[in-house]
């Protein structure tokens, strides 16, 4: 409940954020939005489990899932990288707001 | 076949795009790193159509872990034929490149092989995270070639492109959890039919198919393709157009015959969409006044057409898309890389500022009316028995809207190709005082403008085009060889029993 709660409030603001016309808001909120898919998956695997995924530490009935957190671990890296190109992007070039010119 | 083959259509870029960075070298070094992998891969896929001819499909447990557990590629006929297609393009964009002397640009080798890696590894796997992960690695080194190379405001344009595909790979990531969480498994084989037994995965692949369809550019999420593609440079262009939205229509195909089983109840959603993708498609480009622009609002009418196969899903249905795909990524990226050869010797693509380059590029003239042609359905060309083929499937399928609407689309295709032809091959070319004010001023006061001393186009930038208007000629005379490795394909994605055996070893 707790994570499904965490999960609605950072979609609303991710999305929030997306649309702002600041292209530095705009990657805080997707940051914010991949964070909230994060969580989505890490819930996919069942939190309730939570012991080591290895035999020889405890039961398959116990154990968490590892391929969420290798999902997770995947997305973490790709997010990341692109979120620092986009920041690259709103710094060069000109500002294309058009806040003025409508 | 030795089934441990497979990965290498992903190694052997990813290895040359590595020692391209390590060993840096001279430009023929460069060049040759660019070429090899691409034909290398031409001749592999060659020889895999002959392979699965007859629906064979071969399976590889990446790493050798066992069967269920283990990330798989897989080659059925229906990924052969893409993977024939994506480096035949992959090799006559780079070598368009190479004639445009794009590719003296640092990196610009290194990212296209990287692009190339991850295309071919979106065609092979069989799960569907591993299949986001490939789309990524596809997506990333774009990225760098949007706003590296292209005409003023291509950093606004790769703002766009970089902003829609991370929020699309975000909601497809959440489709792939939601899967996940429903079914256990985003392994292709485990999943098939699992969408029409559970109302739940449903929920999950329909969001993954949602992503998809935006990357396809299926209208109403199409706004961001018609922004951005005209903004790289005409080489850059040609390759998204083959290779991108592509992709993204595979993996519809794929995923709903895998994991939906063709399920009925969701087809007429794809038939609403996909018609109006072609109707407002083709009207948009109706306003447009450059060659690319409008050829970028026909590519997004076509998808329409394409994607008509998977919803009617039918076997003829099918076979016709699949046709139709294939037809449609060679015919493109030939329009692309003509009027592209065009744009990079007078500097504009404009419709007002060109005219009379029929009389002073016969054969360039030539290798566009052919695929223009093709790309409006008119016989010898493939795009004829493509656009046929559809509209028998449509009318077995009694979709009579689709039908009339698929029939008057053809039409206003091909009065805009005239258009082209009108305002950039006939007539004579405009005087300096004719010449409309310059729209272009760049960001330091300098104005854009197209030089007035007669040049000719080198033809190192009309052989590319060549080939592929050829290819499409081709195609269309020999129409059944085509159409039968079609028909394989759609085969094997009305019965999936092949797959999931191949993949599952059961």
């Amino acid at each position: 409940m707790t994570l499904a709660i965490t999960i609605g409030i950072m979609v609303a603001g991710g999305v929030y954020l997306m649309l702002q016309r600041g292209m530095v808001r705009i990657v805080l909120g997707l940051v914010l939005l991949g964070h909230s898919v994060n969580l989505l998956i890490m819930s996919a695997g069942g939190v309730f489990r939570r012991d080591l995924p290895l035999l020889q530490f405890g039961t398959a009935l116990t154990a968490g899932d590892p391929l969420p957190q290798a999902f997770v671990l995947t997305a973490i890296v790709i997010a990341f990288s692109i979120a620092i190109y986009m920041l690259t992007l709103a710094a060069s070039g000109s500002d294309d707001d058009t806040e003025d010119a409508s | 076949m030795n089934t441990s083959l497979l990965p290498l259509f992903v190694a052997v870029p990813l290895v040359s795009a590595g020692l391209l960075i390590v060993l840096g070298g001279p430009l023929w070094l460069r060049r040759t790193l660019l070429l090899a992998p691409s034909s290398a891969a031409l001749l592999a896929s060659t020889g895999l159509i002959w392979l699965t001819r007859d629906g064979a499909v071969f399976a590889h447990n990446v790493g050798l872990w066992q069967d269920g557990i283990a990330i798989p590629f897989v080659a059925d006929v229906l990924s052969a034929l893409m993977l024939w297609t994506t480096s035949l393009l992959a090799l006559v964009c780079s070598a368009f490149a190479i004639a445009t002397g794009d590719d003296r640009r640092p990196f610009f080798a290194t990212l296209v092989l990287v692009l190339t890696a991850g295309v071919s590894g979106a065609l092979l796997t069989g799960d569907i995270f591993n299949m986001f992960v490939f789309i990524e690695v596809m997506l990333l080194p774009s990225y760098g070639l949007l706003a590296m190379l292209g005409a003023l405001g291509r950093l606004r344009a790769g703002r766009i492109y970089v902003t829609v595909n991370l929020l699309t790979s975000t909601i497809f990531l959440a489709g792939v959890a939601l899967v996940y969480a429903s079914a256990g498994t985003v392994h292709l084989g485990e999943l098939a039919g699992a969408a029409k037994e559970d109302p739940a995965v449903a929920v999950g692949a329909g969001v993954v198919i949602l992503a998809l369809s935006i990357k396809a550019a299926v209208v109403p999420v199409h706004g961001w393709l018609a922004r951005t593609y005209p903004a790289a440079s005409p080489a850059v262009t040609a390759l998204f157009s083959g290779l991108h939205t592509k992709v993204a229509i595979y993996a519809i195909y794929r995923l709903y015959a895998m994991i939906f089983d063709g399920d009925a109840k969701f087809l007429w959603i794809g038939v609403v969409a996909f018609t109006l993708t072609m109707v407002i498609g083709v009207l948009g480009a109706v306003g447009e006044n450059t060659t690319r622009s409008i050829l970028v609002f026909h590519m997004i009418s076509q998808i329409g057409y394409i994607l008509l196969g998977v919803a009617l899903f039918t076997e003829l249905g099918l076979m016709a898309g699949i046709f139709y795909l294939i037809h449609h990524m060679i015919v493109k990226a030939s329009l692309f890389l003509s009027t592209g050869a065009i744009e990079h010797t007078y500097g504009t693509g404009a419709l007002d500022r060109l005219g009379g380059i029929a009389q002073r590029e016969p054969l360039l003239a030539l290798v566009f009316m052919g695929a223009a042609l093709s790309l409006a359905g008119l016989p010898p060309f493939s795009g004829f028995v493509a656009k046929l083929t559809l509209v028998t499937a449509a009318v077995d399928d009694a979709q009579w809207t689709a039908v009339a609407v698929m029939i008057a689309v053809s039409l206003i295709t091909l009065m805009s190709m005239l258009k082209i032809w009108g305002g950039v091959f006939w007539g004579r070319e405009p005087k300096p005082h004719e010449l409309p004010e310059p729209a272009v001023v760049g960001a330091d006061g300098s104005v854009a403008t197209r030089t007035t001393v007669p040049v000719k186009i080198r033809p190192a930038l009309i052989a590319p085009g060549l080939v592929l208007t050829a290819t499409t000629l081709c195609i269309g005379l020999g129409a059944q060889v085509l159409l039968d490795l079609s028909a394989q394909a759609a085969a094997g994605l009305m019965d999936t029993s092949g797959y999931v055996e191949a993949v599952l070893g059961r």
